[in-house]
């Protein structure tokens, strides 16, 4: 991986206040075209509260993000799927009672031409030409994710492993330039890990997408990502090349100081059990 | 959401991406529309005015519902100001015709401006979900009444106005038999149009907004738009129907065109089924033929007991309520639904458990 490439997504010093909670302050990183940026940190760090300052569903308080040299905050929340940003929620967010097949063909909503009043007339107006042909592009994400056997159900009824790959998909039909991807591995068994893993690895080399990732795995962050920022308490207190990052003396207190809250609670539920 | 099996029979291959997205599920529901459409064409020779003028009424709030539905079931806004649109479109139509415009054009045409005052009011309903959303198109159910009742050049006032009678080159829509074919062919075309729609761009940004609109606005549609778009649609459908009720009637008042009403559309696609094409006129038909099935049946209870003679009409009253609250409680998710888990288990049988 080229060590100055080109910059997609420039993150400069971002700040997000919820009332009295500061969730993001000053938060800074850069992901590179092609590459892929892992963003890790404690739970309630403030990871996703980045990525939905990114995908639009917050506004930073304070603070820049630009995509390509240009203002990404000047365009409207809708408007980001044809800037070329797609992604996939930590909390499962598909349109329940639609078809797999329809939530993907949601995603190719921005690149589809007809409206109403040709949909609606269907074989005059060339809706029915445009719809088979996304139906053809579609295809290839099913074939590609390996969910062939569910393109037909309700996403609602399916197990959570098949609707974490069904929000890939549909992310995957944006045909973004950047995705967002929000613990794409969570509550995941092994088996599920490793294809999850395969097909990240596609998104980056086949389809040439540049990702930004929140993984708890560690094992899953060393081995796909090339930069890694760490965030605790909204703030940025390491970034660089994983390795690094992962044996920097601040990353370990973040994890460990989480540990030991955890062996503190342990440690008062006992007493009071003896009580 | 109760799980329904894929419906397709085994053979009923799909081999094309085009085979595999026909506008009804399968070849039985195919043939079952393309029976109802014979049936209906052929009942002008074979029942009653009266009976005819129930197909009518069934196909005009069946295209009202189907209206409601795309605004309802497909998109998840409910409005409580359904029959003030309908009400538009009938007065909108009659005053059309009443300046020379032939009646078959007016038709279209006040289905067009009733989507336009339509999409008038949807802009602040756009912003607004659930309570807040209803008393707001409560609101406009009660602005259009207020309307009617000023607006004399538009209404007739109190009095009403006269709607002319359709004719298609000297060809008079005058009889229940004639007019029964406008209705279908409105029918037809208002039901292929939106299953259509749901089955392209624009229907599917609807149903994204209703399931999860956070997540469809990152998939790039703009909820504004489309929350405005499907309270247009709503109001062409509303307004199609009010004007073929109106120059059904021949004479339209406002007094028909009340809160009622908008609840009845409501309790139809409830019924029918929330977001199903078709349930859209099952629901019309069960509702309006309840009342008169429940008629009969307190008939028949009175002769039997002829103690209760006197009290049929409650009897009737409570009997439709009653119907209606135990549909609700043991299918509330519709006529539609209930018709594919028969056709589910049929074709599993003997297998179905
Ligand atoms: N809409 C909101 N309103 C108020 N507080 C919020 C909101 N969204 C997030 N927060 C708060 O911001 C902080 C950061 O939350 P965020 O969801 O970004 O954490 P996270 O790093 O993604 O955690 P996790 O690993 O558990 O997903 C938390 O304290 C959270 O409670
Ligand atoms: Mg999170």
């Amino acid at each position: 991986m080229a060590d100055n490439g080109e910059i997609l997504l420039r993150v400069d010093d971002v700040s997000l206040q919820f009332g009295g909670l500061k969730a993001l302050s000053n938060v800074s990183f850069a992901v590179r075209k092609g590459g892929l940026f892992s963003l890790i940190g404690p739970n309630g760090a403030g990871k996703t509260s980045m990525l939905n300052c990114i995908s639009g569903r917050y506004r930073p308080t304070s603070g820049n993000l630009t995509w390509n040299g240009e203002d990404i905050l000047r365009h409207s929340v809708n408007d980001r799927a044809h800037l070329g940003i797609g992604r996939t929620f930590q909390n499962l967010a598909l349109f329940g009672h639609m078809s797999v097949l329809d939530n993907i063909l949601v995603g190719r909503h921005h690149k589809l031409r007809n409206n109403f009043l040709t949909g609606m007339l269907y074989w005059v107006g060339g809706a029915r030409r445009e719809e088979l042909e996304q139906r053809r592009f579609v295809e290839d994400i099913i074939d590609f994710l390996e969910i062939q056997h569910v393109r037909h159900e309700p996403a609602g009824t399916l197990s959570y492993g098949l609707r974490k790959r069904v929000e890939l998909a549909r992310a995957m039909a944006i045909e973004p330039r950047l995705i967002l991807l929000d613990e794409p591995m969570a509550g995941m068994n092994l088996e599920e890990k490793e294809d999850m893993a395969r097909f990240i690895i596609a998104l980056r080399e086949e389809f040439e997408m540049t990702i930004l990732m929140i993984e708890h795995d560690m094992g899953v962050v060393m081995d796909l990502s090339d930069q890694v920022a760490v965030l605790d308490f909204g703030k940025v207190i390491a970034s660089g090349a994983p390795e690094a990052v992962l044996a920097n003396e601040h990353v370990k207190k973040a994890y460990l100081g989480e540990a030991d809250e955890l062996l503190d609670e342990l440690a008062d539920t006992a007493e009071r059990a003896i009580a | 959401m109760t799980h329904v099996p894929n419906p397709r029979p085994t053979g009923d291959f799909r081999t094309s991406y085009a085979g595999d997205r026909t506008l009804f599920a399968t070849r039985f529901e195919t043939n079952a529309v393309i029976a109802g459409v014979l049936f209906v064409l052929v009942s002008p020779f074979l029942f009653s005015d009266y009976i005819l003028s129930q197909f009518i009424i069934i196909g005009i709030y069946g295209i009202a519902a189907l209206g409601l539905n795309v605004l309802t079931g497909m998109t998840g806004q409910i409005s409580l100001g359904h029959g003030a649109f309908f009400g538009f479109g009938a007065f909108a139509s009659a005053w059309f015709s009443s300046r020379g415009i032939p009646v078959l054009l007016s038709m279209p045409m006040a289905g067009v401006l009733t989507m336009a005052v339509g999409m008038v009011f949807g802009i602040p309903a756009a912003r607004l979900k659930g309570l807040y959303l209803a008393i707001a198109t409560l609101a406009s159910q009660y602005i259009l009444e207020d309307f009617f009742a000023r607006a004399d050049w538009f209404t007739g006032g109190t009095s009403g106005s006269l709607a002319e009678t359709a004719n298609l080159f000297g060809f008079q829509f005058d009889s229940d038999g004639r007019y029964l074919y406008l209705v279908l062919f409105w029918v037809i075309v208002s039901f292929v149009g939106v299953a259509n729609l749901a089955r392209t761009r624009d229907g599917r940004a609807l149903v994204a907004v209703r399931d999860h609109y956070l997540s469809a606005e990152i998939m790039g549609i703009n909820l504004t738009h489309y929350r405005i778009l499907s309270f247009g649609l709503a109001s062409f459908f509303a307004g199609l129907a009010g004007a073929l009720y109106g120059h059904y009637l021949g004479f339209v008042s406002a007094e028909g065109f009340t809160i009622i009403l908008s609840i009845e559309f409501l309790a139809i696609i409830i019924i029918g089924g929330l977001g199903s094409v078709s349930g859209s006129l099952l629901g019309a038909a069960f509702i309006l033929l309840l009342p008169q099935a429940m008629e009969t049946f307190a008939n028949a209870l009175a002769t039997l007991v002829p103690a209760i003679s006197q009290g049929t009409a409650y009897i009737k009253q409570m009997s439709v309520g009653a119907a209606i609250i135990l549909f609700l409680v043991l299918e509330p998710e519709g006529l539609v639904h209930r018709w594919r888990l028969m056709r589910a288990n049929w074709k599993l049988f003997p297998f179905s458990h």
